[in-house]
């Protein structure tokens, strides 16, 4: 009899795990036909575009004929295209640097402001990153435009001598660096501040009792706290700033003497103005081996820093 | 089953049905499957041009029984280059497309060939000029029809009381509103007179506006005066000869007369020039009449005293910027006949006329004999200010980077070869060799087949 009541609480048991296992699946199902519509969208304006370029990139100019790595080979020989490679770089990393400097500062600002003063401080300084680019670099380049900037009229007001903004190629390197960062920086402001607030308290007043100075808990408490954060907006902020256009495009279009171009703008130059649709297609694949191992660089030390939290909670 | 039989009934009204088909087919000249045409034109920037366009279109439209539909397409922010790019890769979009200087070059192979509709349109209008012959048959078939809209002529455009006053040049002594140009005073109207002018105009504070970027009207500028040097990048056999004396003394003249424009012209855009003349603070710019068009409007006191006409003379001739539009048809296009038949209509004198007028006499049309229409004596003020725009018979028409096969020419004019010489030499540090040699290397690059 006691064996009978065994089997069956066996069976139960059982029956119980093909039920939930049962309701698993379902619900797994269900998530992804609620998914399906994304990856859909993803699929037809991500992976097949990108395959696409990399099936354009294989072809020779007038698109008739294959010619395997001869594009890639051919832009290596090219004096302006390792130009590009250079200003892509100059630009990202010295953009992404700022903007996470600044979103650094503004967000301990803001952090340490009353709760009534810091909404509509948050809110005005959220306002570049919320203009589309495509008009607020309009409105730089009208205060950078050569014959009638804005910001000369100002500095000439003052005494001082006109700046050729978009005329010489370091100013044009640095003014299209400026709009970025001016652009960017309040997406790095809003991520650390919210960052910022999930912080304990009791880590600050530990550190306050073992006698930190400030500068202290910046360095061993908020810093270690918003690793993972800084982390992840560095590697978001560098592939999106890898592949600025807009920016760059209205500005400058890329010169003087070719100086200020990035990848987007040196592909868009190449592929849709000079109608070497390959040749644009292999600049723009080019941003993608540079942003991987960034990727795979920074997303492996997030994945450590979890690691080591998870263990010292466990 | 139904069984289908042929009455006596049915077989007259097939009989009358394919009768009065073949009977339309004959009337129209057209295949009757081609009742629907989509055009995409480029959307003219003078107001109501666009409007006469679509009127001579609804008029063959209504004469043809053609389902038609006209979109205006701007080429601001590239939206018709991108256009162009999309339908070709996609095969698919608009039957008849408007395309600027190099793009019928460009999309060659994916153009339904036009020799039909040329050869007769040539024996009705007589040649084209030069510059639209080199563009439109790139492979030795016409691959696109010229279009009136859009088409225009980049020669200098004046302020006659600056240059008069502080360089002594009486350009209307020269270009006169009433009458041809004086051809022997014309001889005087050379690039070593722009230059002594652009100086003495500087020091007066009124530099010429000639800009030294990347976009189109600086190309064509430097590339007018590099034809007028005799200085070339590429022979029309593919060879790389822009290392030549002519290169030099083309390249040596473009640094003297760097010195005398506005400091940022390296940033220059096509607005650039156009802004700088309306505001007053240059003597001369090279541009078609849109920046007077706009003076008009924004400035009448400045437009009042400017003055179009043609280029200045060179070792080698009086080069003018010319730069067609054409329209096109794609070879998946599925009413051809339908296409061919609507460019025809446009292409008549009566049909360029009209256009020329509707655009205050910013457009050319493309064929010798149409330059002298009366729109462009009685356009001001000051009145006869585009008397002169059209081509003269001293002027020999150019565009920057000919007589290079198309496909390395488009990569010259488009990547901006000439200018960024200029540049580097000016802004850069280079020397005038150096610059030849780095024009060599790239030269080589775009010889990529």
């Amino acid at each position: 009899m006691a064996q009978a009541s065994v089997v069956e609480a066996q069976v139960k048991e059982a029956a119980q795990r093909d039920r939930g296992s049962g309701l698993a699946a379902r619900r797994a199902r269900i998530a992804f036909l609620f998914c399906l519509p994304l990856i859909l969208l993803v699929v037809a304006l991500v992976i097949y575009p990108a395959f696409y370029s990399l099936y354009l990139a294989t072809l020779n100019k007038s698109m008739t004929r294959f010619v395997g790595l001869g594009n890639f080979a051919f832009l290596f020989r090219r004096e302006t295209f390792w130009m590009v490679v250079e200003q892509s770089i100059i630009f990202a990393v010295s953009a992404v640097i700022f903007k996470a400097l600044i979103g650094f500062v503004l967000a301990h600002l803001l952090h340490a402001l009353p709760p009534r003063g810091q909404r509509a401080w948050r809110g005005l300084l959220l306002v570049p990153w919320v203009i589309p680019p495509a008009m607020s670099t309009l409105v730089w380049w009208w205060m950078y435009e050569p014959s009638y900037s804005a910001l000369n009229w100002l500095l000439m007001g003052i005494g001082f001598a006109p700046v050729p903004w978009l005329g010489d190629p370091y100013w044009a390197r640095f003014s299209v660096i400026l709009v970025n960062v001016w652009y960017g920086a309040p997406f790095f402001m809003i991520m650390y501040l919210a960052a910022l607030k999930s912080v304990p308290a009791e880590l600050y007043e530990s550190a306050e009792i073992d006698g930190a100075n400030a500068w202290q808990k910046l360095v061993y408490v908020t810093l270690p706290m918003l690793r993972n954060i800084i982390a992840i907006t560095v590697l978001f902020s560098l592939i999106v700033t890898f592949a600025n256009f807009d920016i760059v495009r209205i500005l400058t279009a890329g010169g003087p003497r070719d100086m200020t171009h990035v990848f987007a703008t040196y592909a868009f130059k190449l592929g849709i103005e000079s109608n070497d649709i390959p040749l644009g297609a292999c600049v723009s694949l080019f941003m993608f081996p540079i942003l991987a191992v960034a990727a795979v660089f920074i997303l492996r030390d997030v994945h450590r820093r979890s690691r080591e939290i998870a263990g010292v909670s466990g | 089953m139904t069984k289908w039989r042929w009455s006596r009934r049915t077989l007259l009204a097939g009989a009358a049905t394919g009768a009065l088909a073949v009977g339309l087919k004959a009337r129209t000249g057209i295949a009757r499957s081609a009742a629907k045409l989509s055009v995409g034109f480029w959307d003219h920037w003078v107001p109501g041009a666009n409007d006469t366009l679509t009127r001579l279109c609804r008029a063959w439209a209504e004469k043809e029984k053609v389902d038609l539909t006209i979109d205006y397409i701007p080429s601001q922010g590239n939206k018709l280059l991108l256009t162009i790019a999309a339908e070709a890769q996609a095969r698919s979009g608009h039957d008849i497309l408007a395309m600027n200087t190099w793009l019928p070059g460009s999309y060659a192979e994916r153009l339904e060939p036009v020799d039909d509709v040329m050869k007769e349109v040539i024996a009705r209008n007589g040649p084209t000029n030069p510059v639209v012959e080199y563009l439109g048959k790139p492979d030795g078939h016409w691959r696109a029809v010229p279009a009136t809209p859009g088409s225009q002529m980049k020669g200098p455009a004046t302020r006659f009381d600056l240059l008069k006053e502080h360089a002594g040049i009486d350009i209307l002594a020269i270009y006169p509103p009433d009458r041809p140009a004086d051809a022997e005073k014309a001889k005087s109207w050379t690039w070593e007179a722009l230059l002594a002018a652009a100086e003495k105009c500087h020091k007066a504070g009124y530099p010429f506006g000639i800009g030294l970027g990347t976009t189109s009207d600086s190309v064509d500028t430097w590339g007018s005066l590099f034809h007028a040097f005799g200085a070339r990048l590429v022979d029309e056999k593919g060879n790389i000869v822009v290392r030549s004396d002519e290169t030099r003394a083309a390249l040596d003249f473009a640094k003297r007369l760097a010195a005398f424009l506005p400091a940022d012209a390296i940033a220059w855009d096509d607005g650039s020039n156009n802004r700088w003349l309306i505001a007053g603070k240059g003597a001369l710019i090279f541009n078609p009449p849109s920046a007077w068009a706009v003076a008009k409007r924004d400035a009448p006191q400045v437009a009042e005293k400017v003055w179009h006409h043609p280029a200045p003379l060179g070792p080698k001739g009086r080069f003018g910027p010319y730069l067609p539009y054409y329209w096109a048809i794609w070879s998946f296009s599925p009413n051809k006949a339908a296409a061919k038949s609507l460019l025809l209509y446009l292409s008549s004198r009566e049909a360029a006329e009209q256009l020329v007028a509707a655009s205050q006499g910013y457009d050319i049309p493309g064929y010798l004999a149409f330059n002298d229409f009366k729109t462009w004596l009685e356009e001001g003020p000051p009145k006869g200010t585009l008397r002169h725009y059209p081509p003269g018979p001293d002027q020999i028409l150019s565009i920057a980077a000919a007589p290079a096969p198309h496909k390395i020419a488009e990569q010259i004019y488009n990547q901006a070869t000439i200018t960024k010489m200029i540049a580097r030499i000016v802004q850069g540090g280079d020397t005038i060799e150096r610059a030849i040699a780095w024009a060599e290397n790239e030269l080589e690059g775009f010889m990529r087949g």
